[in-house]
């Protein structure tokens, strides 16, 4: 691997008050493998010039970064400028790569599929850490107290936690199901009291990893809730842990203030005598809009956004949409839910009013959309889409483009008030 | 991302899958970039961009050493009933299935890690 690819970047692709060449050849060569001494570089000092204006101190809460998942590299964002400000490279592979924050949003940890896991400095603009934890991961948490990272592993199949200032591993947790086998991990969130919860994927069982001390991982398993758990969120107020199942037509939820009940299955039978819909993209949870007692959510193998009645854990209503939804996720502040759709869909976002349960809007950001991130208070809607190379910024209001953002097959786009959010 | 040489295939294809050879006329240098992009990004979603494997299993060059290339072109146009492979015979044709296992077992040629 060439040395240039381990370190920071400046390409100034979209960046208006950059002043800085934009030749690759005005990369930084950063002489050791990993970037260090990077800051030494007079490159660097003359980015953060330009970022900033001027060298004053700067807060952090309005900066993201955008993940491009083909060439291993980040994007660093501003959503107050709307601009691409930086690009770390070297990530690995970032296929399927999330990202959480620590807590003085200043470092976005980066899990790669590779098992890579990277600590990004965004106010420095470059790789504070990176390790290669695991052979395949599929993502993480930061705790409650944003002390741990958690990653989720796929080979081998467990889960790892890392002290998130320096990265060193304090436990090792391998999910041995009741079947003997090593299962892969999915849906891992942070919950309250310094809990991790994740399912175990071909087990078919939800564990909790109590890490408050390190030295003693404490861990309550569940087993048997359901074939194929492939992802798992937890609600808004941190009480429940739902996990998918793609074995089955249902759901499997633990009430995590009540563990004494153990799982159950919500939603049983949804879809029963509808043939479904061979899946081109797995959906995923961690996004779902829970408005009043009502949440909405991707029906698996349907053109359809479920209504779930989170009194009764019921189906409530299913809103018939463009495709198989993938991620449906609450506009903050709002009426509305987006909607974006599996292959071979990709092209089209939707908009839902939670009101009328109807689609109100279409947008046509590009080919193959990914992901939508919304600013914290939901002004903005930032959408990426991979084959087109591009990430769209739109107004939630008018729905019209406000910006449009060269990146390199864009998929994930996280923004830094995530690290308040119990859960990533 | 790199194809596989027409020669490599070639040489491969008469080593028992004459079939492909003759097809591989039938897809295009413009599709076959469709296609490499569809195998990066759509499969890769679940067998990871470097194909080692996700959700989905590993479709490395050693992973699929001693798998039949008609079973391949099978489970890619059918599917696996019981997982979450899909059929994609709605999208490929069985020519461009042939070439895409073709570049499957051939391997990566590109591969940094």
């Amino acid at each position: 691997m060439r040395n240039t690819e381990r370190g920071f970047a400046l390409r100034g692709i979209f960046t208006p008050t950059l002043t800085v060449p934009r030749q690759r050849g005005g990369n930084i060569s950063s002489p050791s493998p990993r970037g260090r001494g990077l800051g030494e570089g007079g490159v660097i000092i003359v980015s953060m010039l330009a970022l900033f204006g001027c060298a004053t101190p700067r807060g952090t809460g309005d900066l993201g970064v955008v993940v491009e998942r083909t060439s291993g590299t980040l994007q660093l964002v501003d959503t107050t400028g709307r601009a691409v400000f930086g690009r770390i490279e070297g990530l690995g592979d970032l296929s399927h790569a999330t990202v959480v924050f620590s807590r003085d949003e200043r470092y976005a940890y980066v899990f790669g599929r590779d098992g890579g896991l990277t600590k990004v400095d965004l106010l420095r603009g470059r790789i504070d850490k990176r390790i290669i934890q695991s052979g395949n991961s599929i993502g993480g948490a930061i705790s409650q107290d944003g002390r741990f990272i958690a990653a989720a592993n796929y080979t081998p199949g467990g889960v790892k936690v890392f002290r998130s200032d320096t990265l060193e591993q304090v436990a090792d947790i391998p999910a041995m199901g009741a079947d003997g086998k090593l299962s892969k991990v999915v849906g891992l969130i942070a919950a309250p009291g310094g809990r991790f919860v994740y399912s175990l994927y071909d087990a078919g069982e939800i564990w909790t990893l109590d890490v408050q001390d390190p030295a003693h991982p404490a861990v309550q398993k569940f087993t048997g809730v359901g074939k194929l758990p492939y992802d798992g969120l937890i609600t808004p107020d941190g009480r429940y842990y739902i996990a998918g199942l793609f074995g089955e037509d249902g759901m499997a939820l633990l009430d995590l203030w009540h563990p004494e009940q153990g799982v159950r299955r919500i939603l049983d039978g949804y879809g029963k005598g509808v043939q479904p819909l061979p899946v081109y993209k797995m959906p995923h949870l961690e996004g779902w809009g829970f408005y009043g007692r009502y949440a909405f959510v991707p029906a698996v193998g349907h053109h359809e956004v479920l209504v779930i009645d989170t009194d009764s854990w019921r189906q409530a209503g299913a809103i018939p949409v463009h495709g198989q939804p993938v991620f449906v996720v609450g506009q903050p502040y709002s009426r509305y839910v987006w909607v974006n759709f599996a292959f071979p869909d990709n092209d089209t976002v939707q908009v839902i009013d939670v009101v009328t349960r109807r689609v109100v809007h279409e947008l046509k950001p590009g080919k193959g959309v990914m992901f939508m991130e919304f600013t914290p208070r939901g002004e903005n809607a930032w959408v990426s889409a991979r084959d087109s190379d591009q990430v769209v910024v739109y107004d939630t209001a008018s729905l019209q483009p406000l910006a449009q953002l060269a990146s390199r097959n864009p998929s994930g786009i996280f923004f830094t008030p995530r690290a308040y959010k119990l859960g990533w | 991302m790199r194809r596989p040489t027409r020669k490599t295939g070639m040489i491969l294809a008469a080593g028992g899958m004459l079939a492909s050879t003759l097809v591989f006329a039938d897809v295009s240098v413009a599709r076959q970039a469709e296609l490499m992009s569809l195998l990066d990004q759509d499969c890769g979603s679940c067998h990871g961009l470097t194909r080692k494997g996700g959700l989905g299993p590993a479709l490395t060059k050693e992973a699929l050493a001693g798998k039949s290339p008609i079973m391949l072109r099978e489970v890619i146009l059918n599917g696996r009933p019981g997982t979450p492979m899909p059929p994609w015979k709605q999208f490929l044709s069985e020519p461009e299935t042939d070439w895409l296992v073709q570049v499957l077992i051939e391997g990566k040629t590109d591969e940094k890690h």
